[in-house]
């Protein structure tokens, strides 16, 4: 008989807490511009590699390199660079706004901008979006006016949604953006079903959907993974990994042997991994990923590599579990900083357009801060009738319910 | 005794059984280095060790279904779930599964698991933060539902729980944590530590499951409740100056139904409050019973006095709680007939 040992539980840690000195030396990052950029009926099974490196454009200098390079016209970059630019403006003034108590509740997308916004402009206006709570970029860069965003999250009004959401939960068919659950990825399964049914009706728009690197561990993102593989839907799975589900790292949601986007291999799903603070490389990979569904060959599974700068949300104090200064760490940099540079080193961009720019995007924020708590805010009270509540349970409000109207006094 | 306020009480309830007991071990997310989003079991991983209290990934249904395995194996598992509104993915594995293991298996295995989840609104939470799904569990057999209204019996009713061999649903009302709420939301927090079930004993205690509390006699009327509601029926009979008798069910799986025939058979007439929606909420039951066992003293119909049948609206959070207002509404309707 062999000799037995003991068993013992393995409870995976991060390398960082509280009080170390931030330490991402094991992120191992090649080169931009090495990796090729495969043909898009590449077999899935031969793209295996793509899942365990990071695809990369713009280098040290911010020069764009290697054939993932999307070739941009500087005014499309620019473009990009401003709703990048308006995204993080627009979280810095909602963050100070739930401060002050305006508003219950605000989730920042600060250091992972570039994938939301670089995504929206990859594909087209008519694509379906289904997106989790961080997306805010997406919808901005898709022109969904800041005003109703404000609203929303002041719950007056104007309020597109009728005061039924927390802020952030935006939901807007006209832009193709699906409602915020707030519950962890049931989207992406659904945007699976949206993927198959536009291929049953022969249409040609695609779905993308995003999802955080902690719900991933959800059944939910795996009944998507297998029924877009079953089906080879048209759909671009996004996971935006940005190294923290609230306190727990990376390793929690899917232990520290694979990366996110190899989870695409046993499905038999392409799965890229990409420098998700590299607009371009974004970018890139989302037309890659968006031709070969449109080419009927299915969906591809995107890890976005970034970092989430801030808490998970207002209610959130994360200098109790990781450094406070780890983002300052960050091997991959900020999204926003890397464009600029990227622009001023093509001769299309100066410090002072980018001053003028941010000091811009500064302005419309503010300018639509008052506009929108001039219609109102949760604080002050003005809410949609009180009667909307009692609407859209049903097509049709059924008799218990106008019965309960009429005990509300509505 | 050390007064604690509700988030106080149940850590010392997990401390005091990761000391007493090597087969607890605690899991959900954020609950191990971080100590949980509420604060719950903060400084218990550093006590106790990493693979006692420890981070899970977000999946509701593995994390219950891990649980179950924990338990077969012969450990006793507390597991966390963040809010009450993500517990759906694992219903399969707590209705066809835990609540059901030990029927299936003829009394061959059981499910000694314990389930945390804070529940209910008043936080602005939104649909997805706010809403109190204990009907959805009460209906099934097999399973075990708790409520605490209060500090002291959150600590006692935990550790029965802990301690049950049949898995229990542990639902904490997320805004009793810091303080009682009376549903006077315009009017300053109150804090726990002037509420005299604040006084917490530090070590092993039970509160048994299945033994509700009369919170306030009275002759007038009865009110069932839990949770909550609780502190807003007590507002309410204050306001009114109705002398109602109070009754803290505090568990809803096993149900105390003699405190309640004894209350209404003596008043006559019953209130039963919850925030849940009312259309087949844990109100019908209670009422159901009620009518059962109570029929020939009933003075009246038995008035609910619930959430709106919508979904938790985010915006109109005071309009959809039922308030003190809503309460003393409904005792003065099973008064006026």
């Amino acid at each position: 008989m062999r000799n037995r040992g003991t068993l013992s539980l393995h409870i995976p840690q991060p390398h960082n807490r509280p009080g170390d000195a931030p330490d991402f030396s094991t992120i191992q990052i090649p080169p931009a511009g090495a990796l090729e950029r495969p043909p898009i009926d590449t077999a899935a099974r031969a793209l295996s590699p793509f899942a365990y490196t990071l695809i990369r454009v713009l280098d040290g200098e911010g020069k764009a390199v290697g054939p993932w390079n999307p070739r941009l016209s500087p005014e499309a970059l620019k473009k990009g660079l401003r709703d990048m630019l308006l995204t993080r403006a627009f979280d810095e003034r909602m963050y100070r706004v739930q401060r002050q108590g305006k508003i219950s509740f605000y989730v920042k997308s600060t250091g992972e901008e570039g994938v939301a916004v670089a995504t929206a402009h990859a594909v087209e206006a008519s694509d379906m979006c289904f997106p989790a709570y961080r997306q805010q970029g997406f919808l901005i860069a898709r022109g969904y006016p800041l005003i109703d965003m404000m609203c929303q999250c002041f719950s007056n009004v104007r309020d597109p949604i009728k005061g039924r959401q927390l802020p952030v939960m935006y939901s807007s068919k006209a832009h193709n953006f699906f409602t915020v659950s707030g519950n962890l990825g049931t989207q992406f399964p659904q945007a699976v079903g949206w993927a198959m049914a536009s291929a049953y009706k022969n249409d040609d728009r695609i779905a993308v959907s995003f999802i955080g690197d902690g719900t991933t561990a959800e059944g939910d993102f795996h009944h998507a993974l297998n029924f877009a593989a079953v089906y080879r839907a048209p759909v671009i799975l996004n996971i935006v990994n940005n190294q923290w589900a609230i306190s727990s790292f990376h390793g929690i949601a899917c232990g520290e042997e694979a990366t996110f986007a190899a989870r695409a291999i046993g499905y038999g799903l392409p799965g890229l991994r990409v420098d998700g603070n590299d607009f371009l490389a974004v970018y890139a990979a989302q037309q890659w990923a968006a031709e070969r569904a449109r080419a009927n060959l299915g969906a591809t599974l995107i890890e976005h590599y970034t970092y989430r700068a801030e808490g998970h949300s207002t209610s959130d104090d994360p200098s109790r579990y990781r450094p406070s200064d780890e983002w300052q760490a960050w091997p991959l940099g900020d999204p926003i900083a890397r464009l600029k540079q990227h622009l001023i080193q093509i001769g299309a961009w100066s410090e002072a357009e980018h001053q003028a720019l941010s000091d811009d995007v500064a302005t419309q924020t503010r300018e639509t801060q008052r506009e929108a708590e001039s219609i109102g805010t949760l604080a002050t009270g003005s809410r949609p009738p009180k009667a909307t509540m009692f609407e859209d349970v049903y097509e049709e409000i059924p008799w218990h319910l106008q019965a309960q109207m009429k005990e509300a006094g509505v | 005794m050390t007064a604690m306020n509700m988030i106080q009480a149940l850590n010392s309830a997990l401390d005091v059984m990761l000391a007493k007991d090597p087969a607890v071990i605690i899991f959900g997310q954020d609950v191990g280095y971080f100590g949980g989003v509420f604060r719950a079991t903060e400084g218990l991983q550093k006590k106790h060790g990493p693979t006692r209290c420890f981070d899970a990934p977000i999946a509701e249904s593995g994390l219950v279904a891990v649980g179950i395995g924990m338990s077969v194996y012969g450990l006793r598992p507390v597991v966390e779930i963040q809010f009450a509104d993500y517990i759906y993915p694992a219903y399969d594995q707590i209705v066809s599964e835990a609540a059901r293991i030990r029927y299936r298996s003829g009394g061959d295995f059981h499910v000694p698991l314990t389930i945390r989840t804070p529940y209910g609104g008043g936080i602005f939470g939104g649909q997805t933060h706010s809403q109190s799904p204990e009907a959805l569990f009460t209906h099934v057999t097999g399973l075990k539902t708790v409520i605490p209204s209060n500090p002291r019996d959150a600590k006692g009713l935990l550790i029965s729980a802990i301690e049950d061999n049949d898995p229990v649903l542990f639902l904490e009302p997320k805004r009793l944590y810091s303080g009682p709420f009376d549903g006077y939301h315009d009017r300053p927090v109150q804090p726990w530590s002037k509420h005299r079930l604040s006084d917490v004993p530090e070590g092993h205690y039970t509160v048994p499951l299945g033994e509700a509390a009369v919170v306030r006699e009275g002759a007038a009327l009865t009110v069932l409740c839990y949770g909550t509601m609780v502190h807003v029926a007590l507002a309410a009979a204050e306001a009114t100056g109705i002398d109602a008798e109070i009754i803290d069910l505090r568990s809803l799986m096993p149900l105390d139904i003699n405190a309640i025939v004894r209350s209404v058979q003596k008043t006559g007439r019953c209130v039963v409050a919850h925030e849940a929606t009312l259309t087949c909420g844990y109100g019908a039951e209670l009422s159901a019973l009620v009518q059962e066992h109570c029929f020939y003293h009933l003075e009246a119909p038995v008035q609910r006095v619930t959430g709106w049948d919508t979904p938790y609206p985010h915006a109109f959070e005071w309009d959809y709680f039922p308030g003190p207002d809503r309460v003393a509404a409904g005792m003065r309707r099973v008064l006026a007939s």
